[in-house]
Parts: structure tokens; sequence; C-alpha cells
């Protein structure tokens, strides 16, 4: 490894830096006006690339002069521009005053969407795009040849901050999205529009990203997979540069994409792991990130965003009292294959709840809650595979083994709040997927480990399933009991009110840290009772989408109520055992489904039940 | 009496918390008027009701003879309500002069506020106009609060606690900008604890305890009313 080489690696940082400075970007400006964590910016992202191929296409011979290729490029930004100005308007204005997650949601049921939609509009294979006209050669450093076109991206990042920082400190604009970022309730008291704003400000986030989106065909393939892989970069940046702050994200920009370049040519086996330990340490040195600001609670919202909790009514009892017999009945009436499913529910009822714990009494919002889920399978899969274990040994090795990884993590992540401890979270995650992905020889890599059944006696299905009902219906139990015992009541106490809590004498750390592990020790022993069921594992069961699931059962179900995430996976597995099944766009389908339901279903279908018991129980 | 701003039974919650219950009262244009009241009483809970940052549950607030119940803040704003909080609340990030842009209106027309004549009402700020509002002191973070209200041309100014941790010497200057701004025709109601600071600015006064009005009626009236003061205050001594 000569200088011209650690030269050039060093400009190819640069380079993929300025794409993801512009995804962050945008990403970082609706955050800090709007508070919505856009899950969607990366389906922007690949829209803008898409668009711009078909914008290329469509060109015919004038694409490959110059004029004709940035012509299509900023044609393709300004038209992602416009999909997210449709987005705000339609889909999320009338949420804004929901709780923070249901936005966040809804931009997931995007993404679904989005997915199919390009797989349908330009097909699931890669495209590859035209070169840049004009600089579509090589320049020569050190010897090495470097693309022109990468050059020019180089120059491209910092000429943004610039535009950025011109239009933020310039105009009016400008000056009232950084009032904004600051308090923009106070902004709306001064008569500003604050539709007017938001709509703006998404229109300004979309059309960066679509421009970012657009810049990168010339150097790679489009895939239906770009949006997650830059969705996940960006958040990283977004959250080491500070939410909110734009110079913050072009200096973590900066710092991933050097990471990458770098870390490929060193650590070439763990880049994964690197990149979100990066975050990590980020965030304990400077938990609002480099140049963030701490979150400021909003004022006015604040206050009834949590109903106080009740216990069952007698009425609620009476319904799981029915609920429990058919659960037992339940091998009668159906198939093999129906018992599959219901084991699955309850698994994910188990999973689901456990991270309700967290959110609702916790007020810790998870989006890395795959990680103990997984952890609890990997545990359990590893014993059975590795040492030959029992399968009743990993019943309690696998809990014990996902809730010492929850609290290890958790020590760190409880001092965090907010979104910065929700990307702390997605970061824990990514680093176990990572690890699951790329350590070969203990986890079997990408193919994962096969052949992890039950033994003789618990091999039938049916015995199997009420061994399942059994342990999900105690873990169930064990979680209601701790939501209404002292140890909950403290939880409550801390998340509405944190100084009052601790003037009373509740250690807050101590109380959210114990949470994370108890809730940690029970989606791992779902992932356990998972794994025995379905006889393998594979890294999936610790990425984004699995916490996603999970999110979307518990915010389905609802928070509000003890029972929610429980009704919630119910729900949402018979969803996807009724629509997969119908059509190749299930995704689509499964999307558009989240959205309608964060339209019309702002307290879960838990919240709307348990106001009904309420009022007659 | 010319119509300004009325409450009518304005009753309001914090979820299952219920901080108003019955809240009427009236200020006639370019009166100053104060709502007295001992924490926790809901002077800024009713202040916040009339700017829109608190939804009322029942009840009607009329400006100006229109109803602007359940509006929107901004909406409410336009009309010609400004609102300064509490917590002052200036954009920390921003100059001092930036500060004041956020609350400019584009539409034309000629102004009450120019800045020629808030940099006369507070001559510190014109000092400090290129300055970071973050590093202002908390008497000159209250006097911008002001100004950038002002800027929006209310004719009606909402001011929660104002003179509230500032040196009594800034709180002079305050009183002296006060009257200087009713002088303008604008009328004020503000929220206080200071009776000292309330007496010297206010015509009318309002008592209010736990989510009520107690006591309604002119400020030189309520300083002879010992057993009201005494009960609602507990204030001796009276000045």
């Amino acid at each position: 490894m000569d200088l011209g080489f650690v030269a050039v690696q060093f400009l190819n940082g640069l380079a993929s830096a300025s794409s993801l400075f512009l995804t962050a970007a945008g990403l970082t400006i609706i955050f800090g006006v709007t508070r919505i964590v856009n899950f969607a910016h990366g389906s922007l992202y690949m829209l803008g690339a898409y668009c711009a191929l078909s914008l290329l296409a469509a060109m015919g011979p004038w694409a490959s002069t110059p004029t004709g290729f940035w012509l299509a490029v900023l044609a393709a930004a300004a038209a992602v521009g416009t999909i997210g100005i449709v987005v705000e308007v339609g889909l999320l204005r009338p949420i804004y005053r929901a709780p923070e997650l249901f936005p966040l949601l809804l931009t997931f049921g995007l993404v679904l969407i989005v997915q199919d939609l390009v797989k349908y509009l330009w097909g699931p294979e890669d495209v590859l795009g035209p070169r840049a006209p004009g600089l579509a050669s090589f320049v020569r450093i050190f010897g090495y040849r470097f693309p022109q076109y990468d050059l020019l991206l180089i120059a491209i990042g910092p000429l943004a901050l610039l535009a950025i920082w011109l239009l933020f400190h310039r105009t009016r604009f400008g000056i009232l999205v950084r009032a904004a970022t600051e308090d923009r309730e106070m902004v709306e008291a001064l008569g500003v529009n604050q539709r007017l704003l938001f709509t703006s400000v998404f229109f300004l986030g979309a059309t960066l990203a679509g421009l970012a989106g657009a810049l990168q065909i010339p150097r790679q393939a489009a895939t239906p997979f770009m949006d997650l892989d830059i969705i996940v970069e960006a958040f990283v940046v977004t959250v080491i540069g500070g939410m909110g702050s734009v110079a913050g994200a072009f200096l973590a920009a900066l710092l991933i994409g050097e990471l990458h370049a770098f870390g490929i040519l060193l650590f070439p086996r763990i880049t994964l792991v690197l990149v979100f330990l990066v975050m990590a340490v980020v965030l304990v040195l400077r938990p609002s990130g480099l140049l963030g600001r701490p979150e400021a609670p909003s004022a006015a919202s604040r206050h009834d965003s949590f109903p106080p909790l009740r216990p069952f009514g007698w009425r609620a009892l009476a319904t799981v009292a029915v609920v429990l017999v058919l659960l037992l009945l339940l091998p009668i009436f159906v198939s093999e294959y129906g018992l599959k499913v219901a084991i699955d529910t309850l698994v994910f009822a188990l999973f689901a709840t456990s991270l309700g714990f967290l959110m609702g009494p916790g007020g810790l919002i998870s989006f890395g809650h795959a990680a103990w889920f997984g952890l609890g399978a990997y545990a359990a899969a590893l014993l059975v595979d590795h040492l030959g274990a029992r399968m009743e040994v990993t019943f309690l090795a696998a809990p014990l083994a996902a809730g010492l990884g929850a609290s290890l993590f958790g020590w760190v992540i409880v001092r965090l709040s907010g979104v910065y401890l929700a990307m702390l979270t997605l970061a824990v995650a990514q680093i176990l997927y990572a690890i699951a992905f790329q350590w070969v020889e203990l986890t079997g890599g990408d193919n994962g480990l096969i052949g992890i059944w039950p033994p003789e006696w618990a091999r039938g299905r049916t015995v199997y399933y009420y061994l399942v009902l059994a342990v999900t219906l105690s873990g169930l139990a064990l979680l209601g009991r701790a939501t209404f015992a002292p140890f909950g009541y403290a939880l409550r106490g801390i998340r509405d009110s944190q100084p009052r809590a601790e003037a009373i004498g509740i250690d807050a750390p101590f109380h959210r840290w114990l949470a994370f592990a108890f809730s940690g020790a029970l989606a791992g022993l779902a992932g356990c009772v998972y794994t025995f069921s379905n006889g393998s594992i594979d890294p999936s069961l610790l990425a984004i989408p699995t916490s996603v699931d999970a999110l979307v059962m518990t915010l389905l179900g609802g928070i509000h109520a003890v029972s929610g995430p429980a009704i919630g996976a119910l729900a949402f597995t018979l969803l996807e055992d009724l629509v997969m099944p119908l059509t190749d766009y299930w995704r689509a389908l499964l999307g558009a489904i989240i959205v309608l339901l964060v339209l019309g279903f702002r307290d879960g279908l838990a919240g709307s039940l348990e106001r009904r018991f309420a009022t007659k129980g | 009496m010319t119509a300004g701003l009325e409450l009518e039974r304005v009753a309001a919650a914090y979820g299952a918390a219920q901080v108003l219950f019955d809240m009427s009262f009236a200020v006639a244009a370019g009166e100053v008027a104060v709502l007295l009241g001992r924490n926790g009483a809901g002077k800024s809970t009713t202040l916040k009701c009339i700017m829109g940052l608190v939804r009322p549950l029942s009840g009607t607030i009329r400006f100006e003879g229109r109803d602007i119940t359940g509006l929107e803040p901004w909406r409410i704003a336009r009309l010609g309500i400004g609102y300064v909080p509490e917590e002052r609340r200036i954009f920390s990030t921003l100059t001092v002069e930036e500060n004041l842009e956020v609350g400019r209106r584009r539409a034309g027309g000629p102004r009450l506020w120019s800045y020629d004549r808030l940099f006369r009402l507070f001559p510190n700020l014109a000092v400090l106009r290129r300055q970071r509002a973050g590093h202002l002191s908390g008497g000159e973070q209250q006097m911008l609060a002001i100004a950038r209200t002002l800027v929006t041309d209310p004719r009606l100014l909402l001011l929660d606690e104002p003179s509230e941790g500032l040196a009594p010497v800034i709180v002079e200057q305050l009183a002296a900008a006060l009257i200087e701004i009713k002088a303008q025709g604008v009328s004020v109601l503000l929220s206080e604890q200071n009776l000292h600071f309330a007496a010297a600015v206010s015509d009318r006064a309002f008592v209010v305890e736990r989510g009520h009005v107690r006591y309604a009626g002119e400020m030189r009236r309520l300083l002879q009313e010992r057993a009201v003061l005494e009960r609602y205050l507990a204030i001796e001594g009276v000045p």
C-alpha cells in the first residue's frame, strides 16, 4: 500500500461522502423542522436514480450531450421534490399532532410501497446508467486512474453545503427553517404558516435526496435495494452529525465516507461493525451528535401523550378467559399449517409485548429490538449446534444471553433519550447483524444454521404448540405483572417526569436499564422458541425488517394498552398470511395497509377496544 | 368599552388534569390588564388558550368581536394577537436581527413597529443587532422576546410573567417600555405574581385562583381590597 494508493482511496471516500451528505442533509433538515424521522428518505433517493435513468432513456441521442445529461439530473431531482410535496400534503399533514412514531411508521409503509413500485416500473434487475458525457474518462493521480466524474462529485459536496448555508443565512425562508428547528411552536405563535413551511422543507429535503440519487447513476447501477442501503447510512450520518445540523451532517458524511474507504482495506471483514461502532462511540461521548443540540421537549404535546394504564376490568378478564379456552382447543380445529401460523403469532405476541413494555411504561423507543430476539435465537442455535445442548437448557440460556446482551449495550443506550436512543438501538442491532453475517465460522454467515429441532418428545406440532403457548403466556403474564408492580409505576413516573421521579428517590437510569434488560430477555425467549419452531436461523432475524415488524405490531395494537402489542401481533400475522399469497406485490399491499391504519387508527386497535371495556366495565 | 378580548366560561386541561374551569373576563381595547394569582392558578394556561397553543375544552374566546376559539396559533397571530411566553423562547442560534425577522410579515402597509422605533424602545438591542441571541443576558432576552412579538404589529400583546427573574432596575425599564407600548394604542394582557410591577403598569386586574376568576376590577380598587389580596395572593402590607 503506497502513498498514491492511499491518496486515491482518500478521494474515493470523499466522492462517496458527497452523495451521502446530500441525502443526509435532506433528512436532517426535514427532521429539524418537522420532527419526522423520514424512513422513506432512501426511497426518494432511489426514485431520483430511476427517474434520471428514465429521463435519459426518453431523451434519445440528446442524453449523451452534457446539457441533456445535467438537465435530466436536475429534472429528476425536481420530480422527486414534487413527490415529496405530495407525500407531505397528502399523508403526513393529517397526522402531525399524532405521537412521533406514527409518521415514522407511515414513512416505513411508503418504503414498502416504493420498493414494489420500482420493481413494477423498472424491473427487479440492476439497471446500469450511462457515463456522464464529457466526464467519462480518468485522470491520473500518482499513477492511479481516478474517474473524472468522481472529482466532480467531490466538489459537489462542499458546494452543496455552501448553497445550503447561503439559503439558511441569506433568505427569510432559511431564517424560518433555523428558527423552527429550535422551536417550531414559537415560530407559529409569531404568525408563520406552519403548513407552508413544512411543505417547503419537505420539498427541499426530497429534492436533495432525488439529486443525490440521480448523481449516483454514472457511478453505480440502480437496484431496488439501494433505498435501505442508503437510509441506514444516512441515519448514521445525521445522528453522528447531530439531528437537524447540516454542517454536522457534512462532517459525519466525510467521516463515514473515509471510514468505508479505509475500513475496507484495513478490516475488510468488519466494515459494517466499524461504522456502527463509531456511531456508538460518538453518541457516548456527545449524546446529541457532533454539532447537535439537546432535544427540547415539545411543550404543548407532551402532556396528553400517555393516558394512565388500567389493569383488566372484569369484561376484559372474561374476554381473556374465552381467548384462553379457544387457544387450548385450537389444535382440534386447525391444520398443521394453521398450527404453524398460531405458533408464529404467539412468538410475535411475546416479542411485540416485550417491545411494548419498553415503549409504553418504559418510554424508550427501540428501532432495533430484533437484536435481542435474534440474540436469543442465535444463543439457542449455537448451544445446540456447537455444544449439543438440549432444548430445555436453551429455554433458560437464551433469555439469559439476550438479557445479558441487552444489559451490556443497554447500560450505554439508556443514558441517551428520544431519537438518539432509538438510533443507537438500531446501531446495536446492526452491529449484531454484521457479526452474525460476517463471522461465518461460528454463525454460518448468510446461510445461518439449520437442523435446530426440538427433542423427540416435543417434535410433534401439537406438543410444540402447547409448549409455545405455555412459554408465551408465562412471558406475557410476567410483563403484565411488571407493568402494574411498583417497578412499572416507577418506570411510568420516570417517563412522565424524570426530574420529579428522581426527586422522590427513584434511580432513573438504573430502572430504565433494568427495563431494557428485562424486555431484551423476553424478546430473547421469543427468539429461542421461534428457532425450534422453524428448525433454523439466519441473520435476517437480527435485521431491520424484523425490528420494524415488531414496531408495526406494537403500534398497530397500540402502546396505550398492555394487551395492545399481542393484538397487534395477531392482526399482523393474519394480515401477512392473508395478503402475501394473493399477489407478487404483497409488500406494496402491506405498506398501503400500514399507511391506512396509521391514518385511520391513531390509538391502535387495542386502544379503541380498551376504551370500550373501560367505559362499560 | 370597545370590544377587545373577551373570554366566556373557558375551561382547559392537560390530559386528565383540568387547569381552567371558568375563566370569564374582558380586556378593552387600549387597556393594560393583569392576571394575578399564585403558581398553578391557571394564568399561563389562560394566555396559551387565547393564543391557540392549548385547545380549550369548552367556552368561547372572542377578539374584536370575532370568535377565535380553536384557531391555529398562526392564524390568531395574524389576527393581531402577540404572545411573549414565560420562558421567552428566543431563537438562541439566530442573531438578534434574525429573531426579529421571524415575526416580520411580507405583506405591505405602514408598520407601527419599524426597527427604528423598536430600537428606540429597547436601545440595548440596537447595539446587539448582530449578536447571537443565546449570548444575551436574561433582561436583554426579555426585551428581544417582546420586540420580536411587536414586529408582528399586534393590537393585543400577551405577556407571561415578564418580570420573573429580572433585576429590579431591568423591571423598571420594562415597566417604562410597557407604558410606551400602551401609549401606541396596543392593549396588553399580562400575567404576574409581582404586585408592585403589576400595579405600576395595569389599569385593570383579574385575580385568578384554581382556574376561576375570583376578582375583577380596576387595579387601584384592588389595592384597597385587603381581604382579596390576603386570601388569593397571600400578600400582607400592601403598598
